[in-house]
Protein backbone atom coordinates (compact mmCIF):
# COMPACT_ATOMS: atom_id res chain seq x y z
CA UNK A 1 0.00 0.00 0.00
CA UNK A 2 2.70 2.45 1.09
CA UNK A 3 4.76 1.47 -1.93
CA UNK A 4 1.89 2.29 -4.32
CA UNK A 5 1.36 5.67 -2.65
CA UNK A 6 5.10 6.30 -2.99
CA UNK A 7 4.98 5.53 -6.71
CA UNK A 8 1.88 7.66 -7.24
CA UNK A 9 3.44 10.63 -5.41
CA UNK A 10 6.71 10.23 -7.30
CA UNK A 11 4.92 10.19 -10.66
CA UNK A 12 2.94 13.31 -9.69
CA UNK A 13 6.07 15.09 -8.44
CA UNK A 14 8.11 14.35 -11.55
CA UNK A 15 5.29 15.01 -14.04
CA UNK A 16 4.53 18.37 -12.40
CA UNK A 17 8.24 19.26 -12.24
CA UNK A 18 8.52 18.61 -15.98
CA UNK A 19 5.38 20.65 -16.63
CA UNK A 20 6.93 23.56 -14.68
CA UNK A 21 9.68 23.67 -17.29
CA UNK A 22 7.60 22.96 -20.37
CA UNK A 23 4.47 25.07 -19.85
CA UNK A 24 4.45 28.31 -21.84
CA UNK A 25 2.49 30.38 -19.34
CA UNK A 26 4.55 31.42 -16.27
CA UNK A 27 1.44 31.35 -14.04
CA UNK A 28 0.82 27.72 -14.99
CA UNK A 29 4.49 26.97 -14.20
CA UNK A 30 4.04 28.35 -10.69
CA UNK A 31 0.85 26.36 -10.15
CA UNK A 32 2.60 23.14 -11.27
CA UNK A 33 5.45 23.94 -8.90
CA UNK A 34 2.93 24.17 -6.04
CA UNK A 35 1.61 20.72 -6.99
CA UNK A 36 5.20 19.42 -6.95
CA UNK A 37 5.64 20.79 -3.43
CA UNK A 38 2.48 19.00 -2.35
CA UNK A 39 3.71 15.70 -3.75
CA UNK A 40 7.00 16.15 -1.87
CA UNK A 41 5.07 16.96 1.32
CA UNK A 42 3.25 13.66 0.78
CA UNK A 43 6.64 11.91 0.74
CA UNK A 44 7.46 13.51 4.10
CA UNK A 45 4.20 12.18 5.55
CA UNK A 46 5.12 8.69 4.27
CA UNK A 47 8.41 9.03 6.15
CA UNK A 48 6.41 9.84 9.33
CA UNK A 49 7.71 13.43 9.39
CA UNK A 50 4.39 15.28 9.68
CA UNK A 51 5.99 18.40 11.12
CA UNK A 52 8.37 18.72 8.17
CA UNK A 53 5.49 18.10 5.75
CA UNK A 54 3.24 20.78 7.19
CA UNK A 55 6.07 23.31 7.54
CA UNK A 56 7.05 22.58 3.95
CA UNK A 57 3.50 23.41 2.87
CA UNK A 58 3.22 26.52 5.07
CA UNK A 59 6.58 27.97 4.02
CA UNK A 60 6.95 26.92 0.38
CA UNK A 61 3.43 26.42 -0.94
CA UNK A 62 1.80 28.93 1.39
CA UNK A 63 4.23 31.84 1.52
CA UNK A 64 7.04 31.70 -1.02
CA UNK A 65 4.92 30.57 -3.98
CA UNK A 66 2.28 33.19 -3.17
CA UNK A 67 5.00 35.83 -3.48
CA UNK A 68 6.16 34.25 -6.76
CA UNK A 69 2.60 34.32 -8.08
CA UNK A 70 2.27 37.89 -6.84
CA UNK A 71 5.33 39.12 -8.77
CA UNK A 72 4.42 37.24 -11.96
CA UNK A 73 0.87 38.59 -11.89
CA UNK A 74 2.18 42.14 -11.51
CA UNK A 75 4.76 41.72 -14.28
CA UNK A 76 2.00 40.71 -16.75
CA UNK A 77 4.24 38.38 -18.75
CA UNK A 78 2.92 37.06 -22.04
CA UNK A 79 4.17 35.83 -25.41
CA UNK A 80 4.59 39.33 -26.92
CA UNK A 81 6.70 40.80 -24.14
CA UNK A 82 8.86 37.71 -23.67
CA UNK A 83 12.52 38.65 -24.22
CA UNK A 84 14.14 36.61 -27.01
CA UNK A 85 17.51 35.12 -26.23
CA UNK A 86 20.12 34.78 -28.98
CA UNK A 87 21.45 31.42 -30.17
CA UNK A 88 24.80 31.68 -28.34
CA UNK A 89 23.05 32.11 -24.97
CA UNK A 90 20.82 29.12 -25.68
CA UNK A 91 23.81 26.88 -26.59
CA UNK A 92 25.69 27.98 -23.46
CA UNK A 93 22.66 27.35 -21.27
CA UNK A 94 22.26 23.84 -22.72
CA UNK A 95 25.93 22.99 -22.13
CA UNK A 96 25.99 24.27 -18.54
CA UNK A 97 22.69 22.55 -17.75
CA UNK A 98 24.06 19.28 -19.16
CA UNK A 99 27.25 19.64 -17.05
CA UNK A 100 25.17 20.11 -13.90
CA UNK A 101 23.21 16.98 -14.81
CA UNK A 102 26.47 15.00 -15.23
CA UNK A 103 27.72 16.22 -11.84
CA UNK A 104 24.46 15.24 -10.11
CA UNK A 105 24.39 11.83 -11.77
CA UNK A 106 28.04 11.22 -10.79
CA UNK A 107 27.38 12.26 -7.20
CA UNK A 108 24.41 9.94 -7.05
CA UNK A 109 26.50 7.00 -8.39
CA UNK A 110 29.15 7.48 -5.67
CA UNK A 111 26.48 7.83 -3.00
CA UNK A 112 24.72 4.67 -4.13
CA UNK A 113 27.98 2.67 -3.93
CA UNK A 114 28.95 3.86 -0.44
CA UNK A 115 25.57 4.00 1.22
CA UNK A 116 24.85 0.28 1.60
CA UNK A 117 21.82 -0.83 3.56
CA UNK A 118 19.91 1.85 5.46
CA UNK A 119 18.25 0.85 8.71
CA UNK A 120 15.66 2.97 10.49
CA UNK A 121 16.66 3.38 14.14
CA UNK A 122 13.60 5.23 15.40
CA UNK A 123 10.52 5.58 13.22
CA UNK A 124 9.24 8.53 15.29
CA UNK A 125 12.28 10.67 14.57
CA UNK A 126 10.24 13.15 12.50
CA UNK A 127 7.62 14.05 15.12
CA UNK A 128 7.79 17.55 16.54
CA UNK A 129 8.92 16.47 20.06
CA UNK A 130 11.92 14.51 18.78
CA UNK A 131 12.81 17.13 16.21
CA UNK A 132 12.76 19.87 18.86
CA UNK A 133 14.92 17.85 21.25
CA UNK A 134 17.52 17.08 18.58
CA UNK A 135 17.51 20.64 17.26
CA UNK A 136 17.92 22.31 20.66
CA UNK A 137 20.30 19.77 22.24
CA UNK A 138 22.60 18.33 19.58
CA UNK A 139 22.48 21.05 16.91
CA UNK A 140 21.89 24.23 18.94
CA UNK A 141 24.83 26.24 17.58
CA UNK A 142 24.24 25.50 13.85
CA UNK A 143 20.52 26.22 14.40
CA UNK A 144 21.24 29.63 16.00
CA UNK A 145 23.82 30.49 13.35
CA UNK A 146 21.33 29.77 10.56
CA UNK A 147 18.90 32.20 12.21
CA UNK A 148 21.63 34.88 12.12
CA UNK A 149 22.03 34.08 8.42
CA UNK A 150 18.29 34.68 7.88
CA UNK A 151 18.50 37.94 9.81
CA UNK A 152 21.36 39.19 7.62
CA UNK A 153 19.39 38.23 4.50
CA UNK A 154 16.41 40.20 5.81
CA UNK A 155 18.52 43.28 6.55
CA UNK A 156 20.05 43.00 3.09
CA UNK A 157 16.61 42.90 1.47
CA UNK A 158 15.50 45.96 3.46
CA UNK A 159 18.60 47.93 2.43
CA UNK A 160 18.16 46.97 -1.23
CA UNK A 161 14.47 47.87 -1.15
CA UNK A 162 14.92 51.18 0.67
CA UNK A 163 14.64 54.40 -1.29
CA UNK A 164 17.85 56.42 -1.70
CA UNK A 165 17.61 59.35 0.69
CA UNK A 166 19.55 62.40 -0.38
CA UNK B 1 -9.39 0.56 13.10
CA UNK B 2 -12.63 -1.29 13.78
CA UNK B 3 -15.65 -1.13 11.52
CA UNK B 4 -17.76 0.64 14.18
CA UNK B 5 -15.15 3.37 14.50
CA UNK B 6 -15.01 3.78 10.71
CA UNK B 7 -18.81 4.10 10.48
CA UNK B 8 -18.84 6.51 13.43
CA UNK B 9 -16.17 8.72 11.83
CA UNK B 10 -18.00 8.68 8.49
CA UNK B 11 -21.23 9.78 10.20
CA UNK B 12 -19.31 12.43 12.16
CA UNK B 13 -17.76 13.83 8.97
CA UNK B 14 -21.19 14.03 7.32
CA UNK B 15 -22.79 15.64 10.39
CA UNK B 16 -20.04 18.25 10.72
CA UNK B 17 -20.19 18.95 6.97
CA UNK B 18 -23.94 19.50 7.19
CA UNK B 19 -23.67 21.63 10.33
CA UNK B 20 -20.92 23.74 8.76
CA UNK B 21 -22.98 24.42 5.64
CA UNK B 22 -26.16 25.11 7.64
CA UNK B 23 -24.38 27.52 9.97
CA UNK B 24 -22.72 29.24 7.01
CA UNK B 25 -26.12 29.61 5.30
CA UNK B 26 -27.83 30.91 8.43
CA UNK B 27 -24.91 33.26 9.15
CA UNK B 28 -26.00 35.21 6.07
CA UNK B 29 -29.45 35.53 7.63
CA UNK B 30 -27.93 36.41 11.00
CA UNK B 31 -25.67 38.97 9.37
CA UNK B 32 -28.62 40.74 7.77
CA UNK B 33 -30.74 40.62 10.91
CA UNK B 34 -27.87 41.98 13.05
CA UNK B 35 -27.12 44.68 10.49
CA UNK B 36 -30.79 45.61 10.54
CA UNK B 37 -30.82 45.69 14.35
CA UNK B 38 -27.72 47.90 14.50
CA UNK B 39 -29.14 50.26 11.88
CA UNK B 40 -32.64 50.33 13.41
CA UNK B 41 -34.30 48.44 10.54
CA UNK B 42 -36.30 45.19 10.45
CA UNK B 43 -34.23 43.13 8.02
CA UNK B 44 -35.44 40.17 5.91
CA UNK B 45 -39.00 39.25 6.94
CA UNK B 46 -40.78 38.09 3.76
CA UNK B 47 -39.71 34.45 3.22
CA UNK B 48 -41.29 32.36 5.96
CA UNK B 49 -41.78 33.37 9.63
CA UNK B 50 -39.28 36.12 10.59
CA UNK B 51 -37.75 35.64 7.11
CA UNK B 52 -36.24 32.32 8.22
CA UNK B 53 -36.36 30.83 4.71
CA UNK B 54 -34.34 33.72 3.29
CA UNK B 55 -31.08 31.66 3.02
CA UNK B 56 -32.96 28.97 1.04
CA UNK B 57 -34.36 31.60 -1.31
CA UNK B 58 -30.88 33.11 -1.73
CA UNK B 59 -29.36 29.68 -2.40
CA UNK B 60 -32.03 28.86 -4.97
CA UNK B 61 -31.41 32.20 -6.67
CA UNK B 62 -27.65 31.51 -6.78
CA UNK B 63 -28.25 28.17 -8.52
CA UNK B 64 -30.72 29.53 -11.05
CA UNK B 65 -28.74 32.62 -12.14
CA UNK B 66 -26.96 32.56 -15.48
CA UNK B 67 -23.44 31.21 -15.30
CA UNK B 68 -20.97 33.48 -17.08
CA UNK B 69 -17.34 32.73 -17.90
CA UNK B 70 -15.71 35.83 -19.44
CA UNK B 71 -14.46 35.35 -23.03
CA UNK B 72 -10.85 36.21 -22.23
CA UNK B 73 -10.69 34.34 -18.93
CA UNK B 74 -8.86 31.04 -18.67
CA UNK B 75 -11.84 28.78 -18.09
CA UNK B 76 -10.19 26.01 -16.05
CA UNK B 77 -8.55 28.37 -13.53
CA UNK B 78 -11.73 30.47 -13.42
CA UNK B 79 -13.63 27.44 -12.11
CA UNK B 80 -10.71 26.23 -9.98
CA UNK B 81 -10.60 29.51 -7.96
CA UNK B 82 -13.94 29.25 -6.11
CA UNK B 83 -13.57 25.46 -5.81
CA UNK B 84 -10.24 25.88 -4.01
CA UNK B 85 -11.69 28.58 -1.74
CA UNK B 86 -14.53 26.24 -0.75
CA UNK B 87 -12.24 23.19 -0.39
CA UNK B 88 -9.75 24.86 1.93
CA UNK B 89 -12.57 26.39 3.99
CA UNK B 90 -14.13 22.96 4.58
CA UNK B 91 -10.82 21.17 5.27
CA UNK B 92 -10.05 22.98 8.54
CA UNK B 93 -12.99 21.53 10.48
CA UNK B 94 -11.45 18.04 10.85
CA UNK B 95 -9.02 18.87 13.67
CA UNK B 96 -11.42 20.88 15.82
CA UNK B 97 -12.68 18.95 18.88
CA UNK B 98 -16.45 19.49 18.81
CA UNK B 99 -16.91 17.67 22.08
CA UNK B 100 -15.40 15.25 24.59
CA UNK B 101 -15.78 11.48 24.30
CA UNK B 102 -19.15 9.72 24.16
CA UNK B 103 -19.49 6.15 25.46
CA UNK B 104 -21.90 4.05 23.39
CA UNK B 105 -22.34 0.33 24.15
CA UNK B 106 -19.09 0.21 26.07
CA UNK B 107 -16.97 1.84 23.35
CA UNK B 108 -15.58 5.37 23.67
CA UNK B 109 -15.95 7.65 20.67
CA UNK B 110 -14.24 11.04 20.43
CA UNK B 111 -16.30 13.87 18.92
CA UNK B 112 -13.31 15.00 16.87
CA UNK B 113 -12.68 13.69 13.37
CA UNK B 114 -8.93 13.31 13.81
CA UNK B 115 -6.50 14.33 16.54
CA UNK B 116 -3.34 15.29 14.66
CA UNK B 117 -0.29 15.89 16.85
CA UNK B 118 0.33 19.00 14.73
CA UNK B 119 -3.30 20.18 14.68
CA UNK B 120 -2.55 23.91 15.01
CA UNK B 121 0.04 23.78 12.23
CA UNK B 122 -2.35 21.81 10.02
CA UNK B 123 -4.85 24.66 10.29
CA UNK B 124 -2.12 27.16 9.41
CA UNK B 125 -1.13 25.06 6.39
CA UNK B 126 -4.68 24.91 5.09
CA UNK B 127 -5.30 28.61 5.76
CA UNK B 128 -2.09 29.62 4.00
CA UNK B 129 -3.24 27.55 1.05
CA UNK B 130 -6.64 29.26 1.05
CA UNK B 131 -5.20 32.42 -0.46
CA UNK B 132 -4.74 30.59 -3.78
CA UNK B 133 -8.49 30.36 -4.29
CA UNK B 134 -8.71 34.15 -4.23
CA UNK B 135 -5.51 34.74 -6.23
CA UNK B 136 -6.30 32.24 -8.99
CA UNK B 137 -9.88 33.50 -9.25
CA UNK B 138 -8.80 37.13 -9.38
CA UNK B 139 -6.08 36.57 -11.94
CA UNK B 140 -8.01 34.25 -14.26
CA UNK B 141 -10.91 36.75 -14.50
CA UNK B 142 -8.68 38.90 -16.73
CA UNK B 143 -10.03 42.07 -15.16
CA UNK B 144 -7.86 44.72 -13.53
CA UNK B 145 -10.20 45.22 -10.57
CA UNK B 146 -10.22 41.49 -9.90
CA UNK B 147 -6.43 41.34 -10.13
CA UNK B 148 -6.00 44.30 -7.76
CA UNK B 149 -8.45 42.74 -5.31
CA UNK B 150 -6.62 39.41 -5.46
CA UNK B 151 -3.23 41.06 -4.91
CA UNK B 152 -4.56 43.07 -1.99
CA UNK B 153 -6.09 39.98 -0.44
CA UNK B 154 -2.94 37.90 -0.74
CA UNK B 155 -0.64 40.64 0.60
CA UNK B 156 -3.00 41.16 3.52
CA UNK B 157 -3.30 37.47 4.32
CA UNK B 158 0.47 36.86 4.21
CA UNK B 159 1.13 39.88 6.43
CA UNK B 160 -1.41 38.89 9.05
CA UNK B 161 -0.44 35.22 8.99
CA UNK B 162 2.91 36.26 10.51
CA UNK B 163 1.39 38.03 13.49
CA UNK B 164 -1.15 35.20 13.90
CA UNK B 165 1.62 32.59 13.92
CA UNK B 166 3.61 34.58 16.49
CA UNK B 167 0.57 34.97 18.76
CA UNK B 168 0.07 31.18 18.59
CA UNK B 169 3.76 30.60 19.46
CA UNK B 170 3.17 32.21 22.86
CA UNK B 171 0.13 29.98 23.40
CA UNK B 172 2.15 26.87 22.46
CA UNK B 173 4.80 27.94 25.01
CA UNK B 174 2.25 27.79 27.82
CA UNK B 175 0.47 24.62 26.66
CA UNK B 176 3.47 22.64 25.41
CA UNK B 177 1.51 20.84 22.70
CA UNK B 178 0.27 21.43 19.16
CA UNK B 179 -2.69 19.06 19.39
CA UNK B 180 -5.91 21.06 19.72
CA UNK B 181 -7.56 18.25 21.72
CA UNK B 182 -4.78 18.38 24.34
CA UNK B 183 -4.93 22.19 24.44
CA UNK B 184 -8.68 22.00 25.14
CA UNK B 185 -8.25 19.28 27.78
CA UNK B 186 -5.71 21.41 29.65
CA UNK B 187 -8.32 24.16 30.06
CA UNK B 188 -10.61 21.99 32.21
CA UNK B 189 -13.50 23.77 33.97
CA UNK B 190 -12.49 27.43 34.15
CA UNK B 191 -8.69 27.43 33.50
CA UNK B 192 -9.19 29.01 30.09
CA UNK B 193 -6.19 30.21 28.14
CA UNK B 194 -7.65 33.72 27.82
CA UNK B 195 -6.65 34.23 31.48
CA UNK B 196 -3.01 33.43 30.67
CA UNK B 197 -2.81 34.91 27.16
CA UNK B 198 -5.04 38.02 26.96
CA UNK B 199 -2.69 39.92 24.63
CA UNK B 200 -2.16 36.84 22.48
CA UNK B 201 -5.91 36.39 22.13
CA UNK B 202 -6.38 40.02 21.08
CA UNK B 203 -3.70 39.69 18.38
CA UNK B 204 -5.14 36.34 17.27
CA UNK B 205 -8.63 37.77 16.96
CA UNK B 206 -7.53 40.82 14.93
CA UNK B 207 -5.55 38.53 12.62
CA UNK B 208 -8.51 36.16 12.28
CA UNK B 209 -10.62 39.10 11.08
CA UNK B 210 -7.95 39.96 8.51
CA UNK B 211 -7.54 36.33 7.41
CA UNK B 212 -11.27 36.02 6.78
CA UNK B 213 -11.25 39.27 4.75
CA UNK B 214 -13.97 40.59 7.00
CA UNK B 215 -14.64 44.26 7.72
CA UNK B 216 -12.76 46.37 8.83
CA UNK B 217 -10.19 44.44 6.75
CA UNK B 218 -12.34 43.73 3.67
CA UNK B 219 -10.00 45.64 1.35
CA UNK B 220 -10.07 42.73 -1.11
CA UNK B 221 -13.65 43.47 -2.13
CA UNK B 222 -13.68 47.17 -1.34
CA UNK B 223 -16.63 48.13 -3.55
CA UNK B 224 -16.01 51.87 -3.47
CA UNK B 225 -12.59 51.42 -5.12
CA UNK B 226 -12.61 48.02 -6.82
CA UNK B 227 -16.23 47.39 -8.01
CA UNK B 228 -16.41 43.96 -6.30
CA UNK B 229 -12.77 43.03 -5.80
CA UNK B 230 -11.60 39.57 -6.77
CA UNK B 231 -15.09 38.24 -7.48
CA UNK B 232 -16.18 41.07 -9.81
CA UNK B 233 -16.53 38.72 -12.81
CA UNK B 234 -18.18 35.87 -10.94
CA UNK B 235 -21.86 35.04 -11.14
CA UNK B 236 -24.25 32.31 -10.07
CA UNK B 237 -23.02 29.57 -7.71
CA UNK B 238 -19.33 30.35 -8.31
CA UNK B 239 -19.92 33.69 -6.61
CA UNK B 240 -21.96 31.78 -4.03
CA UNK B 241 -18.94 29.57 -3.31
CA UNK B 242 -16.74 32.59 -2.57
CA UNK B 243 -19.34 34.14 -0.27
CA UNK B 244 -20.02 30.79 1.40
CA UNK B 245 -16.31 30.14 1.90
CA UNK B 246 -16.07 33.48 3.74
CA UNK B 247 -18.85 32.50 6.14
CA UNK B 248 -17.37 29.01 6.67
CA UNK B 249 -13.98 30.59 7.43
CA UNK B 250 -15.71 32.85 9.94
CA UNK B 251 -17.36 29.84 11.59
CA UNK B 252 -14.09 27.88 11.73
CA UNK B 253 -12.14 30.89 13.11
CA UNK B 254 -14.78 31.29 15.79
CA UNK B 255 -14.52 27.59 16.65
CA UNK B 256 -10.73 27.91 16.78
CA UNK B 257 -10.85 30.97 19.06
CA UNK B 258 -13.34 29.18 21.32
CA UNK B 259 -11.22 26.02 21.56
CA UNK B 260 -7.76 27.63 21.81
CA UNK B 261 -8.55 30.49 24.20
CA UNK B 262 -12.03 29.97 25.67
CA UNK B 263 -11.85 26.40 26.87
CA UNK B 264 -13.58 24.65 23.96
CA UNK B 265 -16.22 22.29 25.36
CA UNK B 266 -15.15 22.98 28.97
CA UNK B 267 -17.37 25.05 31.22
CA UNK B 268 -17.19 25.91 34.96
CA UNK B 269 -18.53 23.32 37.43
CA UNK B 270 -18.79 20.70 34.68
CA UNK B 271 -17.49 17.93 36.97
CA UNK B 272 -19.55 18.86 40.04
CA UNK B 273 -22.97 18.56 38.39
CA UNK B 274 -23.19 14.85 39.23
CA UNK B 275 -24.22 13.95 35.68
CA UNK B 276 -23.28 10.99 33.50
CA UNK B 277 -20.18 11.51 31.28
CA UNK B 278 -22.33 11.35 28.11
CA UNK B 279 -24.59 14.14 29.36
CA UNK B 280 -21.58 16.28 30.29
CA UNK B 281 -20.23 15.73 26.76
CA UNK B 282 -23.52 16.75 25.13
CA UNK B 283 -23.80 19.78 27.42
CA UNK B 284 -20.18 20.65 26.62
CA UNK B 285 -20.88 20.52 22.87
CA UNK B 286 -23.87 22.82 23.35
CA UNK B 287 -21.71 25.22 25.38
CA UNK B 288 -19.01 25.05 22.68
CA UNK B 289 -21.50 26.02 19.98
CA UNK B 290 -22.74 28.81 22.23
CA UNK B 291 -19.20 30.20 22.40
CA UNK B 292 -18.86 29.82 18.61
CA UNK B 293 -22.11 31.72 18.00
CA UNK B 294 -20.94 34.46 20.35
CA UNK B 295 -17.75 34.92 18.28
CA UNK B 296 -19.73 34.89 15.03
CA UNK B 297 -21.87 37.65 16.55
CA UNK B 298 -18.69 39.61 17.43
CA UNK B 299 -17.55 39.27 13.80
CA UNK B 300 -20.83 40.78 12.60
CA UNK B 301 -21.03 43.38 15.36
CA UNK B 302 -17.59 44.74 14.39
CA UNK B 303 -18.40 44.66 10.69
CA UNK B 304 -21.40 46.92 11.15
CA UNK B 305 -19.69 49.22 13.68
CA UNK B 306 -16.24 50.05 12.35
CA UNK B 307 -15.41 51.67 8.99
CA UNK B 308 -12.93 50.06 6.62
CA UNK B 309 -9.19 50.70 6.98
CA UNK B 310 -7.15 52.41 4.27
CA UNK B 311 -4.63 50.03 2.72
CA UNK B 312 -1.54 51.74 4.15
CA UNK B 313 -3.17 51.79 7.61
CA UNK B 314 -3.83 48.07 7.28
CA UNK B 315 -0.21 47.31 6.44
CA UNK B 316 1.10 49.61 9.19
CA UNK B 317 -1.16 47.94 11.76
CA UNK B 318 -0.02 44.49 10.68
CA UNK B 319 3.70 45.02 10.41
CA UNK B 320 4.42 47.84 12.87
CA UNK B 321 1.94 47.16 15.68
CA UNK B 322 0.78 43.54 15.73
CA UNK B 323 4.09 41.80 14.94
CA UNK B 324 6.13 43.74 17.58
CA UNK B 325 3.30 43.21 20.10
CA UNK B 326 3.26 39.49 19.34
CA UNK B 327 7.04 39.28 19.83
CA UNK B 328 6.70 41.19 23.12
CA UNK B 329 4.03 38.70 24.15
CA UNK B 330 6.40 35.80 23.40
CA UNK B 331 9.09 37.50 25.50
CA UNK B 332 6.73 38.09 28.44
CA UNK B 333 5.44 34.51 28.24
CA UNK B 334 9.03 33.25 28.26
CA UNK B 335 9.91 35.34 31.32
CA UNK B 336 6.76 34.17 33.10
CA UNK B 337 7.43 30.50 32.33
CA UNK B 338 11.06 30.72 33.52
CA UNK B 339 10.34 33.00 36.54
CA UNK B 340 11.71 30.54 39.14
CA UNK B 341 14.95 29.98 37.24
CA UNK B 342 15.29 33.72 36.65
CA UNK B 343 14.80 34.47 40.35
CA UNK B 344 17.45 31.95 41.33
CA UNK B 345 19.85 33.30 38.72
CA UNK B 346 19.36 36.96 39.68
CA UNK B 347 19.39 36.75 43.49
CA UNK B 348 21.85 33.93 44.14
Amino acid sequence: MVLYIFYALSVIAMACALLVVFSKNPIHSVLYLILTFFAIAGHYVLLNAQFLAVVHIIVYAGAIMVLFLFVIMLLNLNAETEPHKNTLTKIMATISGGLLMVTLAGAFRVLEKNLGQVTVQNSNVGTIENLGKVLFNDFLLPFEISSVLFLSAMIGAVILGKKQLN
Amino acid sequence: MGLELLIFKAILVLVIFTITLTIAAYSTYGERKIAAFLQDRIGPNRAGPFGLFQPLADGGKMFLKEEIIPANASAFLFVLGPSLAMLTALMTGVVIPWGDTITFQGVEYSLQITDLNIGVLYIFGVVSFGVYGIMIGGWSSNNKFSLLGAIRASAQMISYELAMGLSIVALIMTTGTLSIKEIVDQQATWHWNILYQPLGFLIFMICAFAECNRAPFDLAECETELVGGYHTEYSSMKLGFYLFAEYINMFISSALMASLYFGGYNFPFMNSLGLDQNWVTILGTVVFFGKVFFFIFVFMWIRWTLPRFRYDQLMRLGWQSLIPLAILNILLTGIFTMREELKNWLFN
